[in-house]
């Protein structure tokens, strides 16, 4: 068996992320790692940004008529918070763990295409640029994150703020779906020998099916904008209910899209949680198939429950009962999910870092969240707690205390991999505890203010309802989050050049992501490893832990895999515990860091391009020429349009037509 | 993709190790891209048969639109004997399609006949679907002049708006299949197309296909169920 030398404490010869700095560097990289990275800090600003809008609704909300926004003011900020906060930080946030992570689980050097991962990247920064462009000229959007129709059409809502945020969000699109078709290539083609997808890392799992999500989900929504584009710019319809139109076309296109998009919000989070609570309590997860399947189920489901956000509109006794029945189901295999993270911690030896304390409060949070859905499951119960701050409630605990809770607990968790330097747990815990407090200070009041019948989206209230104390404690809250935030601000920063070095596997984590130096060189595998189980590096390190995992040899033979010193027969049960050394040419392997570059061991890597970024500006450039049509300038707006689509043609055949990478 | 077979399976460390699937990353994507582009079309046809019969005034797809609900008498809009011939053009550019990819996939193989020649010919083939998918853009073309003519406009009614959005996309897809065959006989031109091109031949064809099975759904639900 190969032994683990102590965690070195070199760190690579070339610089953080194995390959020239410099911002020419960054923008014509396809390294997923960079690309990660970039994804990383750029959501985590609009997470900040996203925050400071809440900060200001919740100063508006503080006390009983209060003027700090007008009402105007108001709808745009909550608008904005919302839009930033799905499309723009959590999202994102999670392709930043996609980028960074999936083609190290899987054990692969980059994603299938590594120019249009750049291309995806390029046009969500653009993207979330144009739409909060939309502040400067004082026309953000207003019509909630939602964006209902027939209330944004033109007749309701002529300025530009909705123009601003159906381009946006269709921009964004773009991003989301190019991102998809990229991850489920990757995983579906690209892991490493052994990698079954029963052995993937439980992260890979969840992302894989939120790809499933977007890929499916995505074209709905798209089409739902475009319909609203069309009456916006081009006088269509869709959504007059003077011509016929249904005012529940926008509801449904919207949600079934809308429910899904929830998953794609969580999914993420579980994954990270999934690879956090085994690696800290020092067992595999708990029921892993049943995981699988529980993940996929939800994704399933997902699509037949979006009617639930419509109770209120009066479908009649049989759709409120069919999507009724099907939001319960929904919550069987989410338990499962939980009951399973605490099996999984039941008789582990846990050890509390700041990354599990993150992960165990997703498991308790979203059980809160999760059960007040379920509430809203039942039709007579959601037509008292619809648009009252009782659903504020329900999904801040799923979105902030699930998806954020996930996501921070993923930081702690895989920062030393991303830099090679661990975050500080001191402040780590003042983060934690200032985070946990506070988001339950700010979001567990409001399902008073809400019962009491507090609704959604009013700029300001009068006194004598009793909603103060509550609106008062959420707005403390809120201030209890952003002295939170600092914190970790100052401790992503700080650790960047100060925390205590990682070497390869700080956690003593269980997949292949821990097998290679932190942070990866440019081309992540020396070797591209073999793997046997869902648990290479304890198999290797601590084969105790992975006892009870199934190592069969299904497949391994075929791929020419020593299994355990000699060739296994199909289905044959591998003996645990002692196996003869492996053969380091066909097993699994840990690598360190050796500074070396791809060019001296001889493995091709794609060129850096600058291709991608032009042609998502190109992108950029076309829908943006759409808002001039309602400045009555429709010669400009062609003309830029145009411009926009020859620029992304011209750098897309480019692209098409350069070779990703050297002939050799 | 190519390279890596020059390696032993142990040796990783040079040139690409074999994908998990023995398909190339492009098939995989291009099957997702199709997943996606379902659930597209899925939304536009949709929402085109929600909305049909609810519009307030004509011209109406099947029905005659009379006074008082029309000032001037309308005549049903859909011309089926026409649409069904552009809808047989479309079809056989499929089979066009398919010919290409076969006679780039078997472009080293020896010809003898006349008809193997014929057969083995990728810019022909590649111009018969490029042309076809053309001619029926122009089909299009007239189809959506007349209707103007005739008074219907994506603003006329909720037909009008959810036709000509449906039907555009559609056309839309046409279009870039057709840009995209264009692309490949530049190719072909320039340098020839064989075999070892046949995977992004193929790309072109299962795009291409897809679009006429589209069209499939699209001329049955619009145009001949009444």
């Amino acid at each position: 068996m190969a032994t683990m030398a102590a965690p070195t404490a070199l760190r690579p010869h070339t610089d953080a992320y194995g390959g020239e700095s410099g911002i020419w560097a960054w923008l014509t990289t396809v390294d997923h790692k960079r690309i990660g990275t970039l994804y990383l800090f750029t959501s985590l600003f609009f997470f900040i940004v996203g925050g400071l809008e809440a900060g200001l609704i919740r100063l508006q909300l503080a006390g009983p008529n209060k003027h700090v926004l007008s009402a105007e003011a108001y709808n745009q900020m909550f608008t904005m918070h919302g839009t930033t906060m799905i499309f723009l930080a959590i999202m994102p946030l999670s392709a930043a763990f996609f980028n960074y992570l999936i083609p190290l689980q899987i054990g692969a050097r980059d994603v299938a295409f590594p120019r249009l991962n750049a291309f995806s990247y390029w046009v969500y920064l653009f993207g979330a640029m144009f739409m909060n462009f939309s502040w400067f000229i004082g026309a953000a959007p207003n019509g909630g994150w939602f964006g209902y129709a027939p209330l944004t059409t033109m007749q309701f809502s002529p300025g530009l703020n909705i123009d601003f945020w159906v381009i946006g969000l269709q921009i964004l699109g773009v991003s989301s779906l190019a991102a998809a078709f990229n991850f489920i290539t990757t995983i579906v083609n690209m892991r490493a020998p052994g990698m079954n997808l029963m052995r993937m890392g439980m992260f890979t799992w969840n992302a894989f099916v939120v790809q499933f999500l977007l890929v499916l989900a995505f074209p709905v929504i798209t089409i739902a904008l475009v319909f609203l584009q069309f009456d916006r710019f081009f006088g269509t319809n869709f959504y007059t209910i003077a011509a016929g139109a249904d005012p529940l076309l926008w509801q449904h296109l919207f949600w079934v899209f809308g429910h899904p998009e929830v998953y794609i919000l969580i999914l993420p989070a579980f994954g990270l949680v999934s690879e956090i609570i085994p690696a800290f309590s020092r067992k595999p997860i708990f029921g892993y198939p049943v995981m699988v399947y529980a993940t996929m189920l939800i994704a399933f489901l997902g699509f037949g429950v979006w009617a639930h956000h419509m109770f209120a509109v009066g479908m009649g006794p049989i759709g409120d009962t069919v999507f009724g029945v099907t939001t319960l189901l929904i919550a069987i295999p989410t338990g499962v999910k939980i009951f399973n993270w605490i099996f999984t911690m039941w008789g582990g030896s846990i050890r509390f870092t700041t990354a599990m304390k993150f992960a165990v409060g997703l498991v308790g949070l979203f059980t809160i969240g999760g059960i007040s859905g379920v509430m809203h499951a039942s039709p007579p119960a959601d037509l008292q707690q619809t648009d009252t701050y009782f659903i504020v409630a329900h999904f801040h605990y799923v979105l902030f205390g699930g998806s954020m809770m996930g996501i921070f607990g993923g930081i702690y968790f895989y920062y030393p991999k991303m830099t090679g330097r661990l975050l500080s747990e001191k402040l780590g815990n003042w983060h934690f505890w200032l985070t946990f407090i506070g988001m339950n200070v700010t979001f567990f009041p409001m399902h008073f203010s809400g019962l009491l019948g507090m609704p959604r989206r009013i700029y300001t209230y009068e006194a004598g309802q009793g909603w103060e104390t509550f609106n008062k404690l959420s707005t403390y809250g809120t201030g209890v989050l952003i002295i939170g935030t600092l914190f970790f601000v100052y401790n992503f920063f700080r650790s960047f050049s100060n925390g205590a070095i990682a070497g390869n596997d700080p956690w003593g984590g269980g997949t292949l992501e821990w097998s290679i130096p932190s942070p990866p060189p440019e081309f992540n595998f020396a070797r591209i490893p073999r793997i046997t189980s869902r648990y290479p590096m304890w198999d290797m390190k601590t084969p105790a832990l992975t006892a009870e995992v199934p190592h069969t040899a299904n497949g391994d033979k075929r791929l020419d895999i020593d299994v355990a010193g000699k060739h296994t027969a199909e289905g044959h049960p591998v003996p645990i515990g002692n196996e003869p050394k492996q053969p380091a040419e066909s097993g699994m392997h840990v690598e360190h860091a050796t500074g070396e570059s791809a060019k001296d061991l001889g493995i091709p890597m794609p060129n850096p391009t600058i291709k991608p970024l032009i042609c998502a500006a190109g992108l950029i450039t076309m829908f943006s020429g759409l808002l001039f049509i309602h400045e009555d300038k429709l010669p400009l707006a062609l003309t830029i349009m145009m411009g926009g689509a020859l620029i992304m043609v011209v750098s897309l055949y480019g692209w098409l037509l350069t070779p990703l990478e050297d002939a050799h | 993709m190519s390279h890596a077979a020059a390696h032993s399976p142990h040796d990783t460390t040079h040139g690409h190790p074999p994908t998990s699937t023995g398909l190339d990353n492009k098939k995989i994507a291009i099957w997702a891209f199709i997943g996606s582009e379902c659930m597209l079309f899925a939304s536009l046809i949709s929402t085109y048969l929600i909305y049909k019969g609810r519009s307030v005034v004509g011209p109406y797809p099947h029905d005659a639109c009379l006074p008082p609900q029309c000032s001037t008498p309308l005549k049903a809009i859909l011309n089926i004997p026409v649409t069904s011939a552009s809808t047989f053009v479309l079809l056989m550019s499929s089979l066009a399609m398919v010919l290409a990819l076969a006679a780039v996939e078997t472009k080293d193989q020896p010809k003898h006949t006349t008809g193997e020649r014929i057969l083995g010919n990728s810019k022909l083939w590649l111009w018969m679907t490029a042309l076809l998918g053309i001619t029926f853009l122009g089909f299009q073309a007239f189809e959506f002049t007349s209707f103007v003519h005739e008074g219907l406009t994506i603003r006329t009614n909720l037909f009008g708006s959810s036709f000509f959005t449906l039907t555009g996309f559609h056309g839309a897809h046409v279009t870039v299949g057709v840009l995209w065959l264009l692309t490949l006989l530049a190719i072909d031109y320039r340098r020839g197309l064989g075999p070892k091109d046949a995977l992004n031949v193929d790309l072109a064809a299962l795009y291409w296909h897809f679009v006429d099975v589209v069209w499939i759904a699209i001329f049955t639900l619009v145009y001949l169920i009444k």
